[in-house]
């Protein structure tokens, strides 16, 4: 008798989940479809990083040459050039050093200057994102703020150096492009 | 010479072109099954399925034809070839036969004979031989438990589809099915699903399992053999395959239809469209149900064959024999 | 016919484990399920002998996906090894940032603000309901059932989604820092997860219905490799597989860790030991884990999101740590051995599926192939973190 009425249960529970899947069979479709449609959370997808600009200046980045994302990337993929300018006076504008003192006056004792004098400028700032895995790292630890993630999602490529960045370039690309277009 | 005519000639050109108009028929309805079977799942997962080729999508299965025909084709080293390629003919052919003698239309029957049922059942019994031929020639382990499965199986479950029909050839008293169709033309409660519903309810169970669809399809079980006895087809070798599985669903959802639906008995519209539309009506629940369920195993599939369904449908049989001889 | 010569076996494990010894009567199959095969969850490779369709034995060959991951933490300085982190479990990778994160926070003494406890609570929760409906629909899946997977899958962009507004990514999160988390959560977020809260609580009935009650699922489950607890506790099981015995065993109340303890949830636990225990403890996870989201929310306290007394480099003193989470497949363990520089001096990662995969080889051992996929099926093993 009991297998009589588990039989029977198990009956039922085929046709609830017949139900289960017709329901769902009315209802409008879930997906996105790319090509027509884009997600809408775009904005907190944290995509390679990007060189900050100062505000007065969108063709010069941030970028103090502490070399600390250097150093502290997992996967060695950023990789920074610079040089020691023979003679070099503070620029104008006050850069916030490392250790938080405006560069402006001249009181600033820091590692990335002495005196008036700028130690370090930024040649090139390389991201091989190729091995990079968006921990964040370095963008949590830009003293300056110099770095942030982009969001783009839709990148694709079709050889290995589509993903090795000069940052500095895209910066002064994106600042400048205005005016190229212009020509 | 006339009389030659009119008893070699005329049956031969009649077969012919009824077999041409069945494969064309086939053929179509291939291409339309996996678009719906594709749509379905698509909009049971909330999603759209195929929809970038043409409109809606609907020029996919042409594309997937044609990506089929211009594959390569691959025999594994080792492999019997003969019988390897020999086995997706085997599974096709014999569906051409089995829709011969089924009548979609009140003048619609490619070959009306009086042995129809037997006819049916007898040639889709070969599509077993192909499956076993196809896993043991691919000298693939796979395709060899897949084979096994299937010939259990089929086996097995070819038992409740008989005496399923049976009963309804009983209450029929004739096998061809244009007598099983007029049986059924005084109104909605003169289908046989009415009069035989358990006698229906196995004959459906046993043609998902008859034609290896879910939640019987252990022999291609995707999870454990990977593809069971095709793992080693590519191409049109496939390509056949995967026709004949859709073919025999035409081919058991038109017994089923003819058997227990009324055929193409059915008002206002012209008959064959009734038929057609029955058809979909059953092949629309058996992808409804791939769709739903999990699989079944391979042991609990034969309890239910020789626990449930063999003494369910020998006692419907025998009730039917004793009812129709208490009337008589 | 078949050129044997060119196939070289020596060094394999068929070779020195199958090629000789049969264990079954007869004329016996040996099957080579994996590396590539659609039901071990990426690749595992299962070796089986088969009697027809009976397994005789069956033994996974494991290291196909091993990455170094404990060799890596080696040579990488302590803040460096924290994006590893996310990819030994891909599915519950919050638990294993957890894991680690904590283990240096216990060895440096560091503190984490409360408001920072609570923000890991309700994320690794959520990573934690994630990987249980995939695991979930990837069982129905195993069982031949196609469409559950894409119902989880409905759920789980939800929770990505939600994820990714802190944590930036959406499946190998490098979110926990030491002494808090990478960025605070908003309140865009807190809304959301509510949202998420209440529309997955009227799902799950939907999920029961479709599958946990459907006839022919629980006759793939219902006494299919059944573990005792003497057996579990030999093979050192944990998590759902340990819970499905009897045992209720959770890290979170056995060794209450961040503040589970303030946290009022029940600990899921079903007697019978087979694969639908197993499967009624990880549907019933799901709800307990809601129900821990919804309390953190409610306590979640204002504060630092990131202690601010974390030193700029990572020195650990000299000695040694042992920090374990509840991941979603079991005891997450890390243990951690400094020598006083600025990189671990050697790091062990213990990984639940390693132990809850070797159940497997006892358990297959007489069943039917199908049955075999099942309970494999059924211990939710995630390859890349047996294999590490």
């Amino acid at each position: 008798m009991t297998t009589i009425r588990k039989t029977l249960n198990g009956l039922w529970s085929l046709i609830v989940g017949l139900k289960v899947t017709g329901k769902e069979f009315c209802k409008p479709w879930l997906t996105v479809h790319y090509p027509r449609q884009e997600v809408n959370n775009l904005n907190t997808y944290r995509g390679h990083i990007e060189l900050v600009s100062l505000s007065d200046d969108p063709g010069k980045p941030k970028c103090v040459v502490c070399r600390r994302c250097e150093e502290i990337c997992p996967s060695d993929c950023i990789r920074i050039e610079m040089h020691t300018p023979e003679e070099s006076h503070l620029p104008d504008r006050p850069l916030m050093l490392i250790s938080g003192v405006p560069l402006a006056g001249s009181v600033a004792k820091d590692p990335l200057c002495e005196g008036d004098k700028l130690l370090r400028v930024l040649d090139g700032f390389y991201l091989n994102y190729n091995m990079c895995s968006l921990c964040g790292l370095c963008v949590q630890n830009c003293p300056v703020s110099s770095l942030t993630f982009s969001q783009e999602v839709y990148l694709a490529g079709q050889k290995r150096s589509d993903f090795e960045f000069d940052l500095l370039q895209r910066l002064q690309e994106d600042a400048y492009k205005p005016i190229k277009s212009y020509h | 010479m006339t009389q030659i005519l009119q008893y070699l000639v005329m049956p031969l050109v009649h077969i012919v072109v009824a077999l041409a108009a069945i494969l064309t028929f086939i053929a179509l309805n291939g291409l339309i099954l996996v678009y719906v079977e594709r749509k379905v799942a698509g909009f049971i997962q909330r999603r759209p399925g195929p929809y970038e080729v043409g409109p809606q999508g609907l020029l996919q299965p042409l594309a997937d034809a044609l990506k089929l025909m211009a594959k390569q084709l691959v025999m594994p080293r080792g492999a019997d070839s003969i019988l390897f390629w020999a086995a997706p003919l085997l599974s096709f052919t014999p569906v051409a036969i089995c829709l011969m003698p089924i009548p979609f239309g009140p003048n619609l029957t490619g070959w009306n004979v009086n042995l129809g049922i037997l006819l049916v059942l007898a040639f889709s019994g070969l599509n077993v031989l192909a499956l076993c031929l196809a896993g043991w020639s691919s000298n693939n382990k796979y395709s060899l438990l897949g084979a096994a499965r299937a010939v259990a199986q089929s086996v097995a479950y070819e038992i409740p589809l008989l005496l399923s029909v049976l009963c309804i050839a009983f209450t029929t008293g004739s096998l061809n099915f244009a007598d099983v169709t007029a049986s059924q033309s005084h109104g909605l409660f003169s289908w046989n699903i009415f009069v035989q519903p358990l006698a229906f309810l196995i004959f459906f169970i046993a043609a998902l399992a008859e034609t290896n669809r879910a939640p019987f399809d252990l022999p291609e079980a995707e999870s454990e053999l990977t593809a069971g006895f095709h793992t080693e087809y590519s191409g049109m070798g496939f390509g056949l395959f995967f026709l004949a599985e859709y073919s025999y669903m035409i081919v058991v959802s038109a017994v089923g239809s003819v058997l227990f639906l009324g055929g193409w008995n059915g008002p206002f519209l012209s008959g064959h469209w009734w038929m057609l539309g029955k058809i979909y009506a059953l092949i629309l629940v058996m992808m409804w149900f791939r769709w739903t369920y999990p699989r079944v195993r391979f042991d609990q599939l034969l309890n239910i064959c020789w626990k449930w369904l063999i003494p369910l449908s020998l006692m419907n049989l025998l009730g039917t024999a004793l009812i129709i001889n208490l009337v008589r | 016919m078949q050129d044997k010569s060119s196939f070289n076996l020596d060094g394999d494990y068929y070779s020195s484990k199958f090629a000789e010894q049969r264990k079954g009567e007869g004329d016996t199959l040996i099957l080579n399920l994996g590396p590539q095969h659609p039901s071990t969850h990426g690749v595992l490779r299962v070796m089986v002998e088969l009697d027809g369709e009976y397994v005789r034995r069956a033994e996974p060959v494991l290291g196909y996906i091993h990455r170094m991951h404990e060799k890596m933490g080696e040579v990488k300085t302590y803040v460096q090894y924290l994006p590893n982190m996310g990819r030994v479990d891909y599915l519950h990778a919050l638990a294993w940032n957890w894991a680690y994160v904590g283990a240096v926070e216990r060895l440096m003494g560091i503190e984490v603000p409360p408001r920072a406890e609570y923000i890991r609570v309700i994320t690794c929760e959520l990573n934690r309901i994630c990987s249980h409906l995939l695991w979930w629909g990837a069982y129905v899946l195993d069982l031949g059932g196609f469409t559950p997977i894409l119902y989880a899958f409905d759920d789980r962009e939800n929770i990505m989604d939600i994820l990714q507004m802190v944590t930036g990514s959406r499946l190998t999160y490098c979110y926990y820092r030491f002494g808090g988390v990478s960025s605070d959560i908003t309140s865009e977020f807190i809304a959301q997860t509510r949202a998420f809260v209440d529309r997955f609580r009227k799902r799950i009935p939907m999920y029961h219905d479709l599958v946990t009650g459907n006839m022919i699922l629980r006759g793939r489950c219902e006494d299919i490799g059944v573990i005792s607890l003497e057996m579990a506790k030999r093979y050192g099981a944990t998590g759902p597989v340990l819970r499905g015995t009897g045992l209720p065993y959770d890290v979170r109340r056995a060794e209450p860790y961040s503040v589970y303890n303030q946290i009022d949830f029940d600990i899921p636990v079903s007697e019978a030991g087979d694969a639908m225990a197993r499967y009624d403890v990880r549907l019933a996870e799901l709800e307990q884990s809601l129900r821990i989201i919804e309390q953190a929310l409610q306590q979640l306290p204002d504060g630092p999101y990131i202690s601010a007394d974390v030193p700029e480099r990572i020195v650990p003193p000299k000695g040694e740590v042992y920090f374990a989470v509840e991941g979603a497949r079991g005891k997450i363990g890390v243990y951690l051995i400094s020598d006083g520089s600025d990189k671990p001096y050697r790091i062990k990662l213990r990984a639940p599926g390693y132990s809850n995969l070797h159940v497997f080889a006892e358990l297959a051992q007489g069943t039917i192939l199908a049955d075999a996929i099942s309970i494999l099926g059924s211990l939710d093993l995630v390859i890349p973190e047996i294999d590490r």
